[in-house]
């Protein structure tokens, strides 16, 4: 009796064995690609032979010719003497403008969220309303996998166009000025680049929880749209009028003022586009050695100089922080809503 | 020592492959699928008739983890769906209600994409697209996009697509929905072929009794959430019609399943 049922065991154990053989080997000796990999594979290639990627590619082509151009016939007003940035002037290429055409960092932080809205809106949801979301989940694969791998197809891409526009300003400024960077600025430009696509990942997973929520891409496109317009334009304002009415007076002692300001902050921070412009400010414009209120004390005894880039770095991390942690909630929520989600064809 | 109903705990996982135990499924108060008990043998074609909303695609999806049981539980192959998706899922193919397809891309790359998925390496992917767009009558095809498949044409790429996995259980929910009378007749014959010739498992679901009754080895019976009755056309009708004091054949000889099937849904049987 028992080696029946050890046979018999044996045998489910043999027939497991064999469908993973069957699975892993191929008649040709050809590596097989897991099939996340395949999926990430497909997601981008949509991406790219898209429209939508094509004409955002064209509008961000666009304007970083536009504040390169802006950057480089000020480039000789921007450089001043005694400038305790002056030895960081290849750096002003990203950060300097004339008052017409904002300057690179700006264009980033107004566009890198449209960007992610944009390869990430219609996500899971247009599977879904196309009818293939069923077809895929009955793959052997795991629920996660076409989460993850649409994020991560969309990160490549989006790292990849970035990265591409810093080499490319980079280039442009090396070619007209002819003098290229040096290490330093060289490395606080891969940090930038980083931290654009950080910022730009946290509009991305935000806009793929919308298309987890609403099955409507078009009303999941709109929201993302509304919560950038309301961080943009609105939430400022509001902040301005709450701050406005807790002003203290003049007479107020510096206590309470450092309080009030350290407020103001807070509120400010809440917005990711502010964490994205302060840590672009320190990065880029290494003079910068707070983003909060200094008192005299802490003045005192500072030379005027430039930050080392370690410095710059511990002092954007908190920034850099809070635009991850908003990334991984933005995940979190989508990855359980997806997950428990019952999944019907249309 | 092993005692007997250990081994035969293990054959019956063997021999049963889809299993259900009380399996509930309730949209807030209403309960969609109602304490369901159902087994289905390998290599069987079991037809599930019921009217719309009877609570089929529900059952369906709970076979493979695409939703939740509120009770109850299922084993496919020999695993639950709900903490093993990926094995059940390695097993069973599914074609959905509503099948979709990649619409830029053409049939024959939608068919590399799920091969793809399933660990076939990109040439393997093709040769088994290919043979499978011929198999299922797609041939000349292939290369159009699925975009402009008729919905017949979809359907039958649908069913390669459940095939692509080399499957032991096969899932079709309302298979033959949109297909033309000629086209569902090649359809079945295929399903009963590789049935019979590869001894894949085949539940399918519709509300067509006549297709049902063509293919279908066993049939289960399911309306508002319940299995009503279970088995062969013909004991089905013993079932059904022994209870009212005429002796089973003795005024028909065969009794089709529209006597069954009319008898449960427009006769008014009294359900429990
Ligand atoms: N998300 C949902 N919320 C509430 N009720 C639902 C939901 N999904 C399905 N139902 C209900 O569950 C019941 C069973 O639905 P199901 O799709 O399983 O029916 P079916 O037997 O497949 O019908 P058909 O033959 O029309 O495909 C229906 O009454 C339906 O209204
Ligand atoms: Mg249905």
């Amino acid at each position: 009796m028992i080696s029946i049922s050890v046979i018999l065991k044996e045998e489910w154990i043999m027939s497991n064995a064999i469908l993973s053989i069957k699975a892993k080997l191929s008649h040709t000796g050809e590596s097989i690609r897991h099939p996340f990999r395949v999926i990430v594979e497909k997601e981008m290639a949509d991406h790219i032979r898209s429209w939508r990627f094509i004409i955002l590619i064209a509008i961000i082509a666009l304007t970083t010719i536009g504040s390169l151009y802006t950057a480089l016939t000020n480039f000789s007003q921007a450089v001043k003497p005694n400038d305790p940035e002056g030895t960081f002037f290849f750096l002003k290429l990203f950060t300097i403008t004339d008052g017409t055409m904002p300057s690179f960092t700006v264009f980033i932080s107004f566009l890198g969220p449209l960007l992610g809205i944009a390869l990430g809106f219609d996500a899971i949801n247009s599977e879904h309303n196309r009818g293939t979301l069923g077809r895929m989940l009955s793959q052997p694969i795991h629920r996660d996998y076409i989460i993850n791998a649409k994020f991560t197809a969309a990160l490549a891409v989006i790292s990849v166009m970035l990265t591409a526009l810093g080499l490319l300003v980079m280039g442009a400024g090396l070619f007209f000025i002819g003098i290229p960077p040096t290490a330093g600025e060289f490395m606080r430009i891969v940090f930038f680049t980083i931290l654009s696509i950080l910022y730009v990942a946290f509009w991305l997973n935000l806009s793929i929880l919308f298309s987890v929520l609403f099955r409507q891409p078009a009303t999941a496109a709109l929201s993302a749209i509304a919560v950038w317009l309301f961080f943009s334009v609105f939430y400022p304002l509001i902040i301005n009028l709450i701050t406005k009415s807790l002003e203290p007076p003049p007479t107020a002692t510096p206590q309470h003022m450092i309080a009030f300001e350290q407020f103001r902050l807070v509120l400010l921070r809440l917005m990711p586009n502010q964490l994205f412009s302060e840590a672009t400010t320190t990065l880029l414009m290494p003079s910068v050695r707070s983003l909060g209120p200094l008192t005299m004390e802490q003045m005192i005894g500072a030379l005027p100089g430039p930050l080392p880039l370690g410095q710059s770095l511990l002092m954007v991390w908190p920034q850099v922080t809070g635009l991850a942690s908003g990334t991984i909630i933005s995940f979190v929520i989508s990855y359980i809503l997806f997950m428990r989600r019952e999944i019907r064809s249309r | 020592m092993v005692s007997v109903p250990e081994i035969w705990k293990e054959v019956t996982v063997t021999e049963n492959i889809i299993e259900l135990k009380g399996l509930t499924r309730r949209y807030g108060q209403f309960t969609a699928v109602d304490s369901l008990n159902l087994a289905i043998e390998k290599g069987e074609i079991f037809g599930l008739l019921g009217p719309n909303g009877a609570g089929k695609s529900t059952t369906i999806l709970m076979m493979l983890g695409l939703a939740e049981p509120d009770g109850g539980t299922v084993r496919v192959c020999g695993y639950d769906p709900v903490s093993d998706p990926v094995e059940v899922k390695r097993r069973v193919g599914y074609l959905p209600e509503e099948v979709g397809f990649y619409d830029d891309l053409s049939g024959m790359e939608n068919l590399i994409y799920t091969a793809r998925l399933n660990g076939y390496s990109a040439n393997d992917a093709r040769t088994r697209a290919g043979e499978l767009i011929r198999r299922v009558g797609l041939a000349g095809e292939e290369d159009k996009k699925t975009g402009k498949y008729s919905r017949g044409m979809r359907q039958r790429l649908g069913l390669a697509d459940v095939l692509v996995k080399d499957p032991e259980v096969i899932i079709l929910d309302e298979p033959t929905l949109g297909i033309d009378p000629g086209g569902v007749r090649e359809f079945l014959d295929l399903i009963v072929r590789l049935s019979r010739e590869q001894k894949i498992t085949v539940l399918f679901s519709s509300h067509h009794l006549h297709q049902v009754q063509q293919v279908c080895d066993r049939v289960g019976i399911f309306v508002k959430g319940k299995l009503l009755a279970v088995g062969d056309v013909q004991s089905l009708a013993a079932q059904l019609f022994n209870g009212d004091g005429r002796p089973v054949g003795s005024e028909r000889k065969n009794y089709s399943l529209d006597d069954i099937y009319f008898r449960y849904f427009e006769g008014g049987v009294d359900h429990e």
